[in-house]
């Protein structure tokens, strides 16, 4: 347990460093450059806030003077496009936000994704499965640019508690979350019924029917813990994901998350805000794979063994 | 566990149920604004910001000396300042302040205020990012001041120097403009193109070749260089852009640099001599010797010297450039020109003088505005509060204003006019704004080097078309660069014209097709400029039978391939920044920053400095009328239509009329109940 703890979170630190490293010269290399503007940035101008921001110096220097500040002083540097803000604090104000959104929503997405799969698999090739795998194909192709102003419009505009986007009242966060479960409501069906169905044909599957256990009990007691497995290993990365935000949902319902600050950091040339998030976001995924990881030790004994 | 987190959430969107009313409901109530403003705000530091939708926000807390009417544009209110006068010629404005005037601390607001913002705002470090400075260029010696001109401030403005300006000046100061060296960049003196090399001859003697790659680097090795060599090096920077070295190397050898026959040795000396001074004093402020125009006579008294003759100044007053900042504030957190790490803006630090006061920022979410109880003019504010929402997605907003959640919306999109005048006809806006949508020619590259050929495109574009069948929303055909507005009328140049373009084609030295290169028009990567650049490629092709070819580019590079004059047309657009026509008109000027098009003509230069000089304002708009035909024949942009704003707004708000600035002051605005 320790052991895998213990390579895990090295794993996770190299991962990181690769990737911070890969994308520290991938996103300079982004076309355009983050001082321009409507009116023409004399070249002076661009010195003096390229000197601000040390970029000025090789990217060498730049590169070891990134990993410096975060080791020594835990700064990941000031945003490019939101200028006078840190990055660290972007990230501290929206990721709560995109947290308290991506739980919910992959709440929903568990009770909506697991039943549909576990119905799916249990009246395979009749029409109970056919509907929940229509319902499950159309969570994954509507996209959330699509499904987010049909909900604006059929639940957010008619009823009054329900507000069409924004994040004052307590319940704006609903029509988000209906919006982003979908997706993971669909995987996790489509995983469920696969690994339901495996199970189901399992010997002891049929010799506990053979002695008259009722289907409740084979389910919940005998079939459940193995058939979830391949969902819960979908499981780790879908929660990194959908807690750091989504770029679509967060414009489309003025959330003020994680996700927007992506897209907005890569079009606006923000080389720390992109490097920060991707740092952060790989972290997040490492944790969310040890997390996911440790759920199948418990899941499975065989693995506790090897 | 899970059971209980169920209970929990279903309890608490139980809670919420209660509230049934809609949002503006609530804030019609409280007596609050909310508005759409389109993305998150970049800063709320007057002298940082350029951008429409942080001029919003600046507008409502702070206040400059003039303020805007409700609804008379050529009308200003007094804001800051109670009255003013201004001499006969308009060169020197005396501003009396308003005594009562309190920032949102309670300290009084002052000359001194308004002093210290402008001496920021010009500040010459090279680290001091703001991007609007030239708003101030009209005060006298500011410019000399902001650019660091060293000649002109320590020679030029001393009454005791034994050469008068207005000769000394001939002599090269400022550098050569049409030489840039960094564009020699791996380049050899005989592979230059002829008009560059001729930009170079008046510097070189017959025969004389030079060695490019010396000249080139950042840091250059003047004493490696030839005599011709350093001709050209030491005229292209200009004596105020020298280092303290290259000074003191010119010292011994003036003549490598124009100077002209008046200015004698002797005198070249003390000038450099001046200039290494200051250079060797570690560059010490200069502000009290560019004695720039501005003086504070007593606390609540502001004379204002200008450059030239301004009768619309009270209208550039209300521009946020020329706001006051808290001097108190800005100096407890940083100093006079602390840039971007400065938090004096931040919540809880910033006070203002204006009607409200920044209570609430938090990014991509909200900005709420309180009403600010010491200024001067409270009670007559009807608002308490105003909330900025920064909705990116125009869909959502006007879904928003629908749902009852915004007052006033940003912008609605084009594809939503037609539902928004079915559905809401009381609410939608659509009024003219002082703008202009244009496409910027590359006047470097064939076939746009044949003005005809520009002529042709301008004229082949149907603007009423595009207007009515494609935009939508009000805007008009523009005939030339600067919309109506008071007293200044329509050039009535440009007009669609398909039989003339055709001609003006024909007459072209491109008439032959072969002989023109593939043309490709740039626009950004949104949905609406790709309707609007189909449009005119459709029109080119039906009335000229170009073909043109499409790029879209997202925002910077879109922005950077312009400025760098990479691109054949460009679509563009220009919003006004005051009620004049030079803010449409300045910008042509040769290798202006936001020229962009290769082109420049001493004719219009000198119209623009008659204008300058002249006082008369009839007489005035008559010359720089003149200056925008002089373009307009020329064609190095191809003016398509006047801007107009296209908004929802909810009946209940009073008060706000239509502005061709759209700068509305919120200090008017009313919410009816």
């Amino acid at each position: 347990m320790t052991k895998l703890i213990l390579s895990r979170v090295l794993q996770t630190l190299l991962v990181v460093f690769f990737l911070v490293t890969f994308v520290f010269f991938a996103v300079r290399a982004i076309p355009g450059n983050p001082f321009v503007s409507e009116k023409k940035t004399t070249e002076q101008e661009r010195a003096a806030l390229e000197a601000y921001y040390g970029l000025d110096k090789p990217l060498p220097v730049q590169y070891f003077n990134y990993w410096k500040n975060i080791l020594t002083r835990g700064d990941f540097g000031d945003s490019l496009g939101m200028k006078g803000r840190k990055v660290s604090t972007l990230i501290k104000e929206s990721f709560p936000v995109s947290l308290k959104l991506g739980l919910l929503s992959l709440f929903f997405g568990l009770i909506i994704g697991i039943p549909l799969g576990i119905i799916a698999a249990l009246y395979h090739n009749k029409w109970q499965d056919y509907i929940a795998m229509i319902v499950a194909m159309a969570g994954i192709c509507v996209v959330a640019f699509v499904l987010g102003p049909i909900f604006q419009l059929v639940f957010g505009k008619p009823l009054p508690i329900l507000n069409v986007a924004g994040w004052s009242r307590s319940s704006d966060i609903l029509l988000p979350a209906i919006t982003l479960c979908f997706g993971v409501a669909a995987y996790l069906a489509r995983l469920t019924r696969g690994g339901m169905l495996d199970v189901l044909s399992q010997d002891y599957i049929r010799t506990a029917r053979a002695k008259g256990v009722p289907t409740m009990k084979i389910i919940t007691k005998h079939a459940m813990r193995p058939a979830l497995m391949p969902a819960v290993t979908y499981l780790g990365p879908a929660f990194a994901a959908i807690i750091t935000g989504s770029f679509v949902v967060e414009t489309i319902f003025l959330v003020p998350g994680m996700g927007q600050h992506f897209v907005t950091g890569i079009t606006s040339n923000d080389y720390n805000l992109v490097l920060g998030l991707v740092l952060f976001y790989g972290i997040l995924m490492g944790i969310a794979n040890l997390l996911s990881d440790i759920a199948l030790l418990f899941m499975d004994p065989k693995l506790r063994k090897a | 566990m899970l059971r209980n987190f169920i209970i929990l959430t279903l309890a608490s969107f139980a809670f919420v149920a209660c509230e049934t009313r809609s949002d503006v409901e609530i804030a019609n109530e409280e007596n609050i604004l909310i508005m759409g403003n389109s993305a998150e705000p970049k800063g709320l530091d007057p002298h940082l910001v350029s951008g429409v939708l942080e001029s919003n926000i600046i507008r409502a807390l702070f206040e400059g000396l003039c303020v805007e009417h409700p609804s008379k544009n050529e009308e200003s209110l007094p804001g800051a300042a109670k009255s003013w006068t201004h001499s006969p010629d308009y060169t020197q404005w005396t501003f009396s302040l308003n005594p009562d005037a309190k920032w949102s601390d309670g300290v009084p607001v002052t000359a001194r205020d308004f002093a210290f913002a402008y001496k920021r705002l010009l500040s010459p470090d090279p680290n001091w990012p703001a991007k609007y400075a030239e708003m101030l260029y009209f005060l006298k010696n500011a410019e000399a001041y902001h650019k660091n001109k060293f000649g002109h401030i320590l020679c030029g403005n001393d009454t005791n120097f034994p050469l008068p300006w207005d000769t000394l000046k001939e002599a090269n100061f400022d550098g050569d403009p049409t030489i840039k060296l960094k564009s020699f960049n791996d380049k050899k003196f005989e592979d230059l193109k002829k008009s560059k090399r001729e930009k170079l001859a008046k510097y070189l003697q017959d025969g004389e070749t030079i060695d490019l790659s010396k000249i080139t680097p950042k840091e250059v090795n003047f004493n490696d260089l030839s005599s011709p060599e350093k001709r050209i090096y030491f005229n292209a920077k200009g004596i105020d852009k020298l280092s303290e070295k290259e000074l003191t190397f010119l010292k011994t050898q003036t003549d490598v640099i124009k100077w002209t026959d008046k200015v004698p040795e002797n005198i070249r000396q003390i000038v450099l001599d001046r200039i290494i001074e200051h250079h060797k004093a570690k560059k010490p402020s200069l502000w009290d010797k560019a004695k720039v125009g501005v003086t504070i006579v007593d606390d609540f008294t502001l004379k204002l010297d200008l450059r030239g003759p301004v009768p619309f100044l009270h209208h550039i007053t209300k521009h946020y450039t020329w706001f006051p900042v808290p001097k108190h504030v800005v100096l407890k957190y940083g100093e006079i020109n602390t840039g971007l790490s400065s938090p004096w803006t931040k919540v809880g630090n910033i006070v203002s003088n204006g009607a409200f006061k920044l209570k609430k920022w938090r990014t991509n979410h909200i900005l709420e505005l309180d009403r600010n109880p010491h200024y001067w003019d409270n009670e007559n504010v009807h608002l308490n509060g105003i909330r900025y929402l920064p909705v990116k997605n125009l869909f959502t907003e006007t879904r928003m204003f629908g749902d009852g959640q915004l007052h006033i919306t940003y912008k609605v999109p084009a594809e939503l006019l037609k539902m928004a005048e079915e559905k809401y006809p009381k609410s939608l806006r659509k009024e003219d704004y002082v703008g202009v949508r244009y496409i910027r020619v590359n006047t470097a590259k064939s076939p746009f080097t044949d003005p005809k050929v520009r002529r042709a495109f301008a004229l082949a574009i149907d603007q009423k078309a595009l207007c009515d069948k494609v935009l939508m929303g009000g805007q008009q055909p523009a005939s030339g660069i600067v919309p109506p507005f008071g007293d200044s009328q329509p050039a009535g140049v440009i007009q669609f014209d398909p039989e003339e373009a055709k001609k003006l084609l024909a007459e072209s030295e491109f008439a032959d097709p072969a002989s023109r290169p593939e043309i490709t028009l740039l626009t950004t990567d949104s949905d609406s400029s790709l309707r609007e650049a189909v449009a005119y490629q459709a029109m080119w092709e039906k009335h000229l039978g170009i073909k043109v070819r499409i790029l879209q580019r997202e925002w910077s590079t879109y922005l950077s391939r312009q400025f760098s004059q990479d691109y054949d047309l460009a679509i563009a657009g220009w919003i006004g920044d005051f009620l004049d026509p030079t803010t449409f008109l300045e910008m042509w000027i040769t290798d202006g920053g936001n020229n962009n098009t290769g082109w420049g003509s001493k004719q219009f230069e000198d119209l623009l400095k008659e204008a300058e000089n002249t006082a008369d304002p009839a007489a005035r708009l008559q010359i720089l009328a003149k200056a925008e035909k002089t373009i307009l024949d020329d064609t190095p942009i191809l003016p398509v239509y006047w801007y107009a704003t296209n908004y929802l707004i909810r009946p209940e708000v009073k008060n706000w009329h239509p502005l061709l600035l759209n700068n509305h002051p919120f200090k008017f605005v009313k919410i009816e109940k």
